[in-house]
């Protein structure tokens, strides 16, 4: 018998995070808000927003990202054609269904016209709530961009301030930023962690500790990561012949979990994933001196993830943030996975694909829906990349 | 998306033109013939798109400007657009993405060749005018990896709240002057000279005027244009490279003396198989045309009686019916309004106003909805936008589907089935609304 089930086991902490997961109500969230009177939730989708305003605000951030495989959409599907993604629908669909009824303010991020234009419906089908296109620059000079975004980030402070009746101070802005260093230093140490031992980390399972992280205060969910990355290293999985692959596309619509788990059963160790890119936007700490919000822009400019929603300005970049992914984790090959009707992922694939084969990294690529139940194609077309990759590495 | 001027498939004999579409023509050819000669005449050439297309801007560094969208639009109206398209895909563009694109890229894969023949040359600059569409951005990225030639990155900012702020403006006018022009004084050898600007945003908002005229006369019954079918002949000038030219100015005097003739005469329409019979139907539609079936689509309206008064596709290089003009007087900030106005820029009830306002000032029947597969821009939430001019003018709505470029997604029965269900039911609420004998 190994050591028994304690609350900082990995497996009490996933279950409770597949709870959370699975729950399309988000109790947790409601709880939080129904525990004092006054408090507040603003709910967002991919691709980033600064969750530290949020926070400052003394309110609780949401990440929806859809309705995943559960959701049955009844209502969804009147608002959008057959070839568009599934995430706006089933978004459309928590709202109708009065899922999001505990929900004060919706940001929509600038990733794709799909979620552009999802911000102007939702002000028409919820005129009560407040909502927000939320714009970021795609010029990088902080005199330029820098400047432009320092005053949208202004604006959403404002906002947020009228929505709880208080200004938001420089003190609390610059306490959440602290809050959310902490929270981003563990999501970097247990990716780092999980490319290091893959075996130790079941992609699963950090896709489901990083959902907590969209639905909890982020203390908590920062407790949560430590508990688990104590409680995984204490215990020993069996480490298994597959081989490694960095995973690429998932950043909006969800792939289901069955999905990410098909792709480790098929032979391939996921060491790092562009899932839930908002846990770890900011690549490093945001000074907690200074102006928060200047600060913040600057670490927008200068210290972010780069994925399909961001322009690169420079050619000899592009695609290169992948190649070093695979570097970094020792990873032997990268799986395209798009949503289907996916513009960001899909238009930006061939780009990558082209900087991977001068790369000399070998891909494969499929599409997936958040709803798609079908896993036996995927499997075998990963399970086959898998053995290929072993066939080049053994040569 | 976008417009151009199309050249339609057909005999000669059997295509009914206007003088002004004639004049139209010539000015697209002789805008082509400058293009593919720039290698001899030394022209540099800036690729850009329809919205958010700074020709003044462009000319004053005597860059020659070519528009993908147009280019794609010439393919499909040639009937090559299919295999473009394939061609793209077969090379590992998704199935799912802009059509346009694909066209585009697919054209290259097969020699790049211009309407008129001859080699597209390639571009000196990509300014990518970033207004109102994700695709812009990825491609010319994909441009940009082909061509290995400078690109500018212009960020006009959403109109996600229904109006733009000082600090879009603000940010608008630092990457033009800091950025946009140093870049394609570099690439041109030409400096910039802010007089030369002023003057040809005059010309733009003189030309402006007249389209703004000759859009409204379909306020009258009979409408003396189609401003859907007709209505892409008509900008194709000033949504291209003409806009802020002479050529420009006369080309649209010329358009509105023969439309205001029209009028007095009591005219309707022109098309391809001369004037059209009684108006019967006065519809607004919503979303671009399909092009590989542009003459076909067309005659489904004109057989009916079907008028379209009214369209948000010919707005998508340009709003200028509720008021806005290029401002001489502001440079800088009149091209970041322009860019900030661009139809595809502005939110979904901005949208919604502004077709609801088109129901009504132009008295339509109701409005139909175009939507095409591949273009999320105007896509996504089209179905909300339907019901919601509806809940608003009380006047029926349809929706029809099909796609810019790529013949594979035009269902001709499809749609006429939905054509004439949607005519008896204007019909039936026309019957409904008269008092009992
Ligand atoms: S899945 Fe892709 S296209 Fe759909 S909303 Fe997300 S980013 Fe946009
Ligand atoms: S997605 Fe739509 S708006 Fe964008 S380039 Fe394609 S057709 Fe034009």
């Amino acid at each position: 018998m190994g050591t028994p089930l304690s609350s900082g086991s990995t497996a009490v902490i996933i279950d409770r995070a597949t709870r959370i997961f699975e729950d399309l109500s988000f109790s947790a969230a409601r709880e939080w808000k129904a525990a004092q009177p006054g408090r507040k939730v603003v709910g967002y989708l991919p691709i980033y927003v600064p969750r530290e305003i949020i926070h400052a605000a003394g309110m609780l951030p949401l990440g929806i990202v859809g309705g995943g495989d559960r959701l049955e959409v009844v209502h969804g599907d009147a608002y959008y054609q057959s070839y568009i993604c599934r995430i706006p629908r089933s978004t459309v669909e928590l709202g109708l269904s009065g899922r999001l009824d505990f929900v004060d303010g919706m940001l929509f991020p600038s990733i794709c016209d799909v979620i552009r234009n999802l911000s102007g419906m939702w002000k028409l089908m919820f005129p009560h709530v407040y909502s927000r296109y939320f714009d970021v620059p795609q010029n990088y000079a902080d005199e330029i961009g820098g400047n432009y975004y320092a005053n949208e980030l202004a604006e959403l402070r404002e906002d947020l301030a009228r929505l709880r009746g208080a200004p938001i101070t420089d003190e609390e802005l610059c306490h959440s930023i602290a809050v959310y260093n902490e929270n981003r230093q563990l999501v970097r140490e247990l990716y780092a962690y999980r490319a290091e031992q893959p075996w130790q980390v079941p992609a699963a399972e950090s896709h489901l500790l990083m959902r907590a992280g969209l639905v909890l205060p982020v203390e908590q969910h920062s407790e949560m990561l430590r508990d688990y990355l104590a409680a995984a290293r204490q215990q020993q999985r069996p480490r298994r012949d597959y081989c490694r692959v960095v995973v690429t596309g998932l950043f909006c619509e969800q792939p289901p979990l069955n999905l990410i788990k098909s792709l480790e059963l098929a032979g391939c160790y996921v060491v790092d994933d562009d899932l839930l890119l908002v846990t770890r936007w900011l690549t490093s700490d945001v000074p907690v001196e200074g102006d928060p919000l200047r600060n913040l822009a600057t670490a927008f400019l200068h210290h972010s993830e780069s994925t399909a929603a961001k322009f690169e300005p420079n050619p000899l970049e592009k695609g290169q943030y992948l190649v070093r992914a695979v570097r970094r984790t020792g990873a032997e090959g990268v799986i395209f996975a798009s949503p289907s009707f996916c513009d960001p992922a899909l238009l930006d694939r061939p780009m990558l694909q082209h900087v991977l084969a001068d790369a000399g990294i070998p891909y494969i690529a499929f599409k997936y829906a958040e709803n798609s139940g079908q896993m036996q194609p995927i499997r075998e077309q990963a399970g086959t990349f898998a053995d290929s990759i072993k066939l080049w590495s053994g040569q | 998306m976008n417009t151009a001027a199309p050249a339609p498939k057909a005999a000669a004999k059997d295509v009914e033109k206007d003088a002004s579409m004639q004049k139209q023509k010539a000015m697209m050819a002789a805008h082509y013939d400058r293009l593919t000669s720039a290698p001899e005449t030394g022209a540099k050439v800036c690729s850009t798109f329809v919205p958010g297309n700074l020709n003044e801007l462009i000319g004053c560094f005597d860059l020659l400007n070519n528009l993908p969208e147009v280019n794609a639009i010439q393919s499909g109206l040639r009937r090559i657009s299919g295999q473009y398209v394939m061609e793209a895909e077969k090379i590992g563009h998704s199935e799912d993405v802009c059509t346009y694109v694909k066209s585009d890229i697919g054209m290259m894969s097969k020699g790049n060749i211009a309407p008129n023949g001859k080699k597209f040359p390639n571009p000196d600059v990509l300014l990518l005018s970033y207004t109102g569409c994700f695709t812009f951005m990825k491609w010319f990225e994909l441009l940009r990896e082909q061509f290995k030639c400078e690109t500018i990155m212009l960020h006009t900012p959403y109109m996600g709240d229904g109006c733009f702020t000082p600090n879009m403006i603000e940010y608008m006018v630092k990457q033009l002057r800091d950025e946009v022009i140093p870049k394609l004084e570099r690439v041109s050898g030409v400096k910039f000279d802010i007089d030369r600007l002023r003057e040809r945003l005059k010309k733009s908002a003189q030309a402006e005027d007249d389209l703004v005229h000759v859009l409204q006369t379909a306020r009258n019954t009979p409408s003396p244009i189609d401003a859907y079918f007709g209505g892409i002949y008509y900008i194709g000038p000033i949504f291209g490279a003409f806009r802020g030219t002479d050529d420009a100015i006369e080309y649209y005097r010329f358009l509105r003396d023969e439309i205001d003739e029209r009028l007095a005469q009591g005219r309707g329409p022109v098309t391809p198989e001369g004037d059209m019979g009684q108006e019967r139907y006065r519809l607004v539609v919503e979303g671009p045309p399909n092009y590989t079936h542009f003459r076909q689509f067309w005659k489904m309206f004109y057989d009916e009686g079907a008028v379209v008064v009214a369209s948000s596709y010919t707005k998508v290089g340009g709003v200028y019916d509720f008021g806005f003009r290029h401002d001489s007087s502001r440079p800088l900030e009149t091209l970041a309004e322009y860019c900030l106005g661009v139809y595809t820029n502005r939110s979904l009830p901005m949208r919604i106003d502004m077709l609801t306002n088109y129901v009504e000032e132009y008295r339509a029947d109701g409005l139909l909805i175009n939507s095409i597969k591949s273009c999320n821009s105007f896509s996504a939430g089209q179905l909300l936008m339907m019901r919601e001019v509806e809940k608003r003018t009380g006047k029926p709505a349809a929706f029809i589907e099909s796609d810019l470029v790529d013949p594979r997604y035009f269902s001709a029965a499809n749609i006429k089935n939905r054509l004439e269900s949607y005519f008896q039911m204007v019909e039936q609420r026309r019957a409904g609304a008269r008092p009992a004998a």
